[in-house]
């Protein structure tokens, strides 16, 4: 059995009954990192794994991650995606080896049991034994013997997959608000452009803070601010599903000329940086509503993103209490011009480990984590916007952070 | 200006080969203001994972065509960029100078990048290899085109100085 020692979660203090006040022991104690693999990541939640678009073709795979757990995503030929773990139901290697491809079945390369492409055990070399010799038990059934499955579903290309039986089906754990930002960005085919792999040293959940936080991105990141592409000064909103589990945050570029003066008292403006080249900063609008910026952070591990024309989506993976890797999938849309194509190329300088706008995020999760390996009953302090987990019609609050850790509370079992 | 064709090899290769430390000096000694006049004007300098470059996906951690947006990267990481102060000491081995293609030098080498931060540990960061087209420039040898494939696809935290 998989039984995993219950942390005491009571020894952990939560000043406050909601998620205003957070014990810095959430972000390092390795109990509790073992209890989220087992009540999120294990638990009743979808975890996004792929686009559709990465494997299109019957036999494609990918290799990935729910939570820490590796996992293969296929494509079987009846077009059918199926996820498993990565684990031959041998003696437990991985079958799969690298990070994509395309195959006619998996096999394990150390005894060849061989799987087809939905997980189901088809071949086991020496099964009736050599020469009357050795071989299987005579009541080896090859059924009872293939690979872990998950749940799978789909909305609108985008995969997630789910270690539970219970969790209600896809969309309705999505709920109306992200199915609907979903909806936009992937309105049309996509064409995937390429990956990135970021991997920062520190607790996951400090990055599910960060991108349910509006507050920062224009005090943080100065060249975002400095050149417009977002402020909170703009119009923008930051709204939750009805659970407080999943955010958006959305901002309009344009929105806020003559309207920086609050900015007097950062150190945003304190600069007389211009580009010698702005076409990195040259786009063509992709939707005709005015947004310009959405970061949807779907519980536990996705962010889909649209910073002016750059579109992505994130893959969260956490690899141990004080690291995670962050897999950057940038696509654009399968009818883009040469042009669009130049413009998402040049965009990308905005965006993943080296963005000229995102960079920030993987230093302000590790100063943070190098900062409270210690006092773990000590907490942080999230009032901006009035210290309750509320949506906004504004940016200059942490309402979502504090829904996030509400949500977090009731899932892994600590009392209110 | 130089006449390539007039150079023999080894004065080619020597040429390229000071062009190549130039480069790798001025950003390890922290001259990073001097790294864009090693392009021209029209130049390309990108950045890319090799898992990219090998499926022949244009996903870049940078990319540049322009040398204003050479200067634009140092501007912002001097101004605008925070992250923590770190060195980087460049290696650079197997210099081919595979030809001249139309008034270009076609030049394939190997790079290690080792980091530095401040607690003092050196550390593997990147590795991978330059793929450069060279010219003469009344200034000497220049970059028209620079692509840094990187083996190293996972990025430790984050990518703020030019490989």
């Amino acid at each position: 059995m998989n039984a995993i020692r219950e942390p005491a979660l009571g020894h952990l203090r939560w000043p406050t009954a909601g998620g205003s006040q957070v014990p810095y022991g959430v972000f390092t104690d390795p109990a509790i990192y073992e209890l989220e693999q087992q009540r999120l990541f294990r638990g009743d939640a979808w975890s996004f794994v792929a686009l559709e678009a990465e494997i299109p073709a019957s036999g494609d795979y990918k290799s990935t991650f729910v939570g820490d757990s590796p996992v293969v995503v296929s494509r079987a030929e009846d077009g059918s995606i199926h996820a498993y773990v990565n684990r031959c139901a041998h003696r437990g290697a991985a079958i799969c080896r690298e990070l994509r491809g395309n195959v006619q079945n998996h096999t394990c390369v150390y005894h060849q049991w061989a799987y087809d492409l939905k997980g189901n055990l088809i071949g086991v070399p020496f099964r009736r034994g050599l020469n009357g010799q050795g071989g299987m038990p005579a009541d080896f059934d090859m059924k009872k013997h293939g690979l872990q499955k998950l749940r799978v579903d789909a909305y609108a290309g985008l995969v997630f997959a789910t270690f539970s039986d219970s969790v209600e089906p896809l969309q309705d754990y999505l709920g109306p608000m992200p199915c609907k930002a979903i909806d936009r960005i992937m309105s049309r085919p996509i064409t995937v452009l390429g990956d990135q792999r970021q991997y920062v040293a520190g607790n996951w959940k400090l990055y599910a803070e960060n991108t349910r936080d509006p507050y920062h991105a224009s005090l943080l990141h100065l060249f975002h601010c400095t050149f417009g592409l977002y402020r909170s000064s703009q119009k923008g909103v930051s709204v939750m599903d009805a659970k407080r589990r999943h955010s958006m945050l959305t901002a309009m570029r344009g929105t806020d000329e003559g309207k920086v003066d609050g900015y007097q008292d950062t150190r945003t403006y304190n600069t007389d940086f211009t580009l010698a080249d702005p076409s990195v900063l040259a786009g063509k609008p992709d939707f005709d509503d005015g947004v310009t910026l959405v970061i949807l952070a779907v519980f536990p591990n996705l962010v889909v993103q649209q910073i002016a024309n750059t579109l992505a989506v994130r893959q969260i993976i956490p690899r141990g209490v004080d690291k995670f890797e962050l897999v950057w999938t940038q696509f654009g849309y399968a009818d883009d011009d040469s042009e669009m194509q130049a413009i998402r190329n040049k965009q990308g300088n905005l965006i993943g480990p080296a963005g000229l706008i995102s960079m920030e995020d993987g230093e302000a999760v590790e100063i943070v984590h190098r900062s409270i390996i210690r006092d773990q009953d000590q907490t942080s302090y999230i009032a901006m916007g009035g210290e309750q987990a509320k949506d906004a019609e504004h940016l200059v609050t942490e309402g979502s952070i504090i829904g996030f850790w509400e949500y977090y509370r009731e899932v892994m079992g600590w009392a209110a | 200006m130089l006449d390539l064709s007039a150079l023999v090899p080894v004065d080619l290769h020597y040429q390229v080969s000071k062009l190549l430390s130039d480069y790798v000096e001025c950003i390890d000694d922290d001259r990073l203001e001097e790294w864009p006049q090693l392009f021209v004007e029209d130049c390309l300098y990108q950045v890319i994972a090799r898992e990219n470059a090998d499926r022949g996906l244009p996903t870049s951690a940078m990319y540049c065509d322009s040398r204003g947006m050479l200067r634009d990267r140092v501007v912002a990481l001097r101004h605008a960029n925070i992250y923590a102060k770190h060195y980087y000491r460049h290696v650079l081995s197997n210099v081919n100078v595979k030809g001249v293609q139309d008034g270009e030098v076609l030049v394939q080498s190997n790079y290690v990048v080792l980091q530095t931060l401040v607690e003092g540990d050196t550390k593997v960061f990147n590795a991978g290899k330059y793929l450069d087209r060279i010219v003469a420039t009344p200034d000497g040898l220049r970059f028209k085109r620079k692509v840094v494939v990187f083996d190293t696809y996972r990025i430790p935290n984050l990518l703020v100085t030019p490989l």
